[in-house]
């Protein structure tokens, strides 16, 4: 059968979203962070809303986020993404405003902004890439890197004695007040993709009622950095990531009674 | 004229923001500054104004919420005092970097380290050469009354949005704690989104259908287009230079030595024209309103018919370096000052000029 | 004319306020006015000092190192600014808690026995009024009027009721003022 034939709109099963650039992405293959970019591009193209969302785009392997996504956008300062967000959404609080960074952006550097504006309560959403590794820079420590996990800067395995121990952050911020939605997520399967969609799907639409932070964090691999094949580094994921950072809503709106 | 009222320096800057129609506020309490916040806060502008004023929870924060309220083209700013400026280069530098309009006030305090919390003018270096990394400048204005804290915040605004550009307002401990009258000016209005759209069409206000999207960065990660990049920052650094420097010159036109001085020594140092002038000695006084840009060009026309100057300034001779760059050793210039929070006193720099010129007290 | 004042006392004793009400009763005369605090963690029970400048033009120096009329209100500030007062100046001071008191004969020296009267009108926070008026009669820089039009610009409505006792205060301090 000729190629030709099969490239009819009935035969389409996916479609990129528009709101994708014709930039390719410049992530591994089979790293987070491309299906992390599609699933908030498609809920901001079927909301309806590009003309009115602003992302803040990170330090890090997502640090030209901006290249790929065809909305407005700024450029942060490593791990300060949640203080920028707080002044756009309150100059222009009709707007929807999101940052995306990794753990070493959101729970390292920039731990500060990243509590202060989750108990201030910020109307923003938060996506947190959590790979448990520095991947732009190579493949250093990171807040989140478990413990045993090898690293360039711990080469013989984190020992938390020396190294302290992993930032379970997501946690620590459901625990603020000014926190309304908190999940953990993946995107490493089919499932998980359509489990993650709908997460930032409800992210977004909680901004609507101004009650403060949205926030999801999205466990992936970063195969580069742990060095394994994407299928490998999958694996590992599943059977280490997850059991220390569990998949999962953490903080769920409590509805008011009718 | 407008209401007369008696304020603090750091008032009249929280006033004129205000006043002026700024849509954000973003700062961390600091000796001796604070009133700025607590001026604001007092006054409730989001009340009335709709202006966003928010304590943040640190230095780093304040000024990196004004790099996101700037990159929607809104009228933003921070203050702080040196310790705190030191923590918000980084933010200054991507201010200037991704070529956006702030405005940054610095009420200088003695240093270095965490110093002291008197008068001090140890920051000049930091404002007028760069301060955080990478080939940047910022407008720099140096107010040296409570009128001129209040009148500045405007002119501030101006020249940050002309160039796209960070503006500083260089004040100090002095300006910024003593009271004075001050001419109030009418409400300006804050710019309705659409005139801030109109006048930032690079503002990241949410992409419309008909345009491209808006990005705000500073990354340029080939070399080339890097240079570039700073190259058309460096043309609206020489732009400056000839569009928008600001001085005075005080009995200037008859005198034979003038002494340099900014901010609040060009008060002091005032004086010491005063008392010199009552004795028949021919003393000047030439004072830089904008530090960067310098006018190098005014102060070389003016010291053609001098003997001398003396560079006066609340630090170990920073400003002295820019006076004798622009003077171009036709004259010779020294340098006077005291440290750390000490402020010198007229007849202090009356003595140091009779000893340096001439020839002893 | 020019009037170079320094105002030195305790921190809570009104200083700083005095001085803002000289300096807000010389803007309702049109003059040029200053107001250079002593400023930092001395403030709160330490000393604290302030330095007024009236004229009619444009001043100069906010900060200067000798001055027309020194007015002390503790031992500290006697012992610090007695020797600042220009020659042929004015020094006023309270008697109350000085230990030693002010010895220049090229100077004049008034004394206001303002922590005395303000007992014993049973209202101590009018102290710094009584002074004040204390300071008036012997240099009235500044009318009665502009003092109490400067009260009413600088204080909050809800606080306007206090004006007649702050009046009150400043005529007593002009009443018993007295020459050394």
């Amino acid at each position: 059968m000729d190629i030709n034939e099969i490239i009819k709109p009935e035969n389409l099963v996916y479609k990129k979203t528009k709101l994708f650039t014709e930039k390719p992405l410049s992530y591994c293959p089979g790293c987070g962070h491309g299906t992390t970019h599609r699933l908030i591009l498609e809920v901001i193209e079927e909301m309806g809303i590009v003309s009115d969302t602003i992302g803040i785009a990170p330090v890090g392997c997502a640090v030209l986020a901006y290249e790929f996504m065809d909305i407005d956008m700024q450029q942060a300062a490593h791990g300060r993404a949640p203080a920028l967000a707080t002044a756009v959404k309150r100059l222009m609080p009709n707007k929807f405003v999101f940052t995306y960074q990794g753990d070493g952006d959101l729970a390292a550097i920039g731990t500060a902004e990243t509590i202060h504006a989750c108990n201030r309560g910020e109307n923003i959403t938060m996506i947190f890439i959590n790979n448990g590794i520095y991947g732009m820079t190579g493949g250093q420590m990171a807040p989140t890197t478990l413990p045993g996990m090898k690293t360039s800067t711990s080469p013989f395995g984190r020992d938390v004695r020396i190294m302290g121990n992993p930032l379970k952050i997501t946690e620590l911020l459901a625990n603020l007040p000014g926190t309304y939605y908190v999940t953990r997520q993946a995107v490493h399967t089919p499932n998980a993709v359509r489990k993650a969609k709908k997460a930032i799907r409800n992210a977004f639409e909680y901004q609507k009622l101004n009650k403060g932070v949205s926030f999801v964090e999205v466990v992936s691999n970063c195969n580069s950095g742990w060095k394994m094949t994407p299928n490998d580094a999958n694996k590992w994921m599943e059977e280490n990531m997850f059991p220390f950072y569990p998949l999962g809503d953490i903080k769920v709106p409590q509805l008011e009674k009718a | 004229m407008g209401d007369l009222k008696l304020m603090k320096g750091n008032e009249a800057v929280a006033e004129a923001a205000i006043r002026a129609g700024v849509d954000g506020y973003f700062g961390y309490p600091i000796t001796p500054q604070s009133e700025v916040l607590e001026h604001l806060m007092a006054n409730k502008p989001y009340e009335t104004t709709g202006m966003v004023v928010l304590q943040a929870e640190s230095e780093v924060a304040a000024i990196n919420m004004v790099y996101g309220g700037a990159s929607c083209g809104r009228m933003v700013m921070t203050s702080s005092s040196s310790p705190g400026i030191s923590l918000k280069q980084e933010g200054i530098s991507y201010l200037a970097g991704s070529e956006l309009p702030a405005l940054i006030v610095n009420v200088v305090r003695g240093g270095p380290g965490l110093g002291d919390i008197q008068p001090s003018q140890g920051d000049y270096f930091q404002a007028t050469k760069g301060g955080g990394h990478g080939d940047y400048r910022m407008y720099v204005l140096a107010p040296s009354s409570v009128q001129e804290m209040y009148d500045f915040v405007k002119i501030a605004f101006d020249k940050a949005f002309k160039y796209r550009n960070p503006s500083m307002i260089l004040s100090d401990g002095a300006i910024g704690q003593m009271m004075e009258k001050v001419e109030i000016s009418e409400q300006t209005p804050r710019r309705t989104p659409e005139e801030i759209e109109k006048q930032c069409p690079w503002a990241t206000v949410g992409k419309p259908t008909n345009r491209q999207r808006n990005i705000i960065t500073s990354l340029y990660l080939d070399p080339y287009v890097q240079e570039k990049h700073v190259l058309k920052i460096k043309a609206k650094y020489e732009r400056m230079q000839k569009e928008d420097v600001l001085y005075e010159k005080i009995k200037c036109d008859d005198a034979e030595y003038i002494l340099v001085a900014y901010g609040s020594s060009a008060r002091i140092a005032q004086k010491t024209v005063d008392i010199a002038r009552k004795q028949g000695i021919k003393l000047g006084l030439f004072r830089p309103i904008t530090l960067f840009p310098f006018p190098s060009k005014e102060l070389f026309e003016v010291s053609k018919h001098l003997k001398g100057a003396l560079a006066v300034e609340l630090s170990t001779g920073q400003m002295v370096e820019d006076v004798k760059l622009a003077v171009e050793c036709k004259i010779p210039v020294y340098h006077f000052g005291r440290y750390g929070g000490v402020i010198h006193t007229p007849v202090e720099i009356f003595n140091e000029f009779k000893s340096k010129f001439l020839g002893g007290i | 004319m020019t009037e170079e004042i320094i105002i030195a006392g305790f921190g809570g004793q009104g200083v700083l306020s005095m001085g803002k009400i000289l300096a807000y009763s010389g803007i309702m005369q049109n003059q040029e006015v200053s107001w250079m605090p002593s400023y930092g963690p001395e403030m709160r029970g330490g000393t604290a000092n302030v330095t007024v400048i009236l004229s009619d033009e444009r001043i100069s120096s906010p900060i200067v190192s000798d001055f027309d009329t020194a007015i002390i209100l503790n031992q500290q500030s006697m012992d610090k600014f007695e020797g600042s007062v220009k020659k042929g100046g004015v020094l006023i001071y309270d008697p109350n808690g000085i230990t030693r008191h002010p010895t220049r004969k090229d100077i004049t020296i008034y004394a206001v026995e303002a922590t005395d009267e303000a007992n014993k009108m049973g209202n101590t926070k009018i102290f710094n009024m009584i002074v004040l008026g204390g300071y008036l009669k012997i240099k009235p820089v500044v009318a009665i009027d502009n003092v109490i039009k400067g009260l009413e610009k600088s204080l909050p409505k809800r606080h306007h009721n206090l004006i007649p006792e702050n009046k009150s205060g400043i005529l007593k301090g002009m009443e018993i003022v007295k020459q050394k």
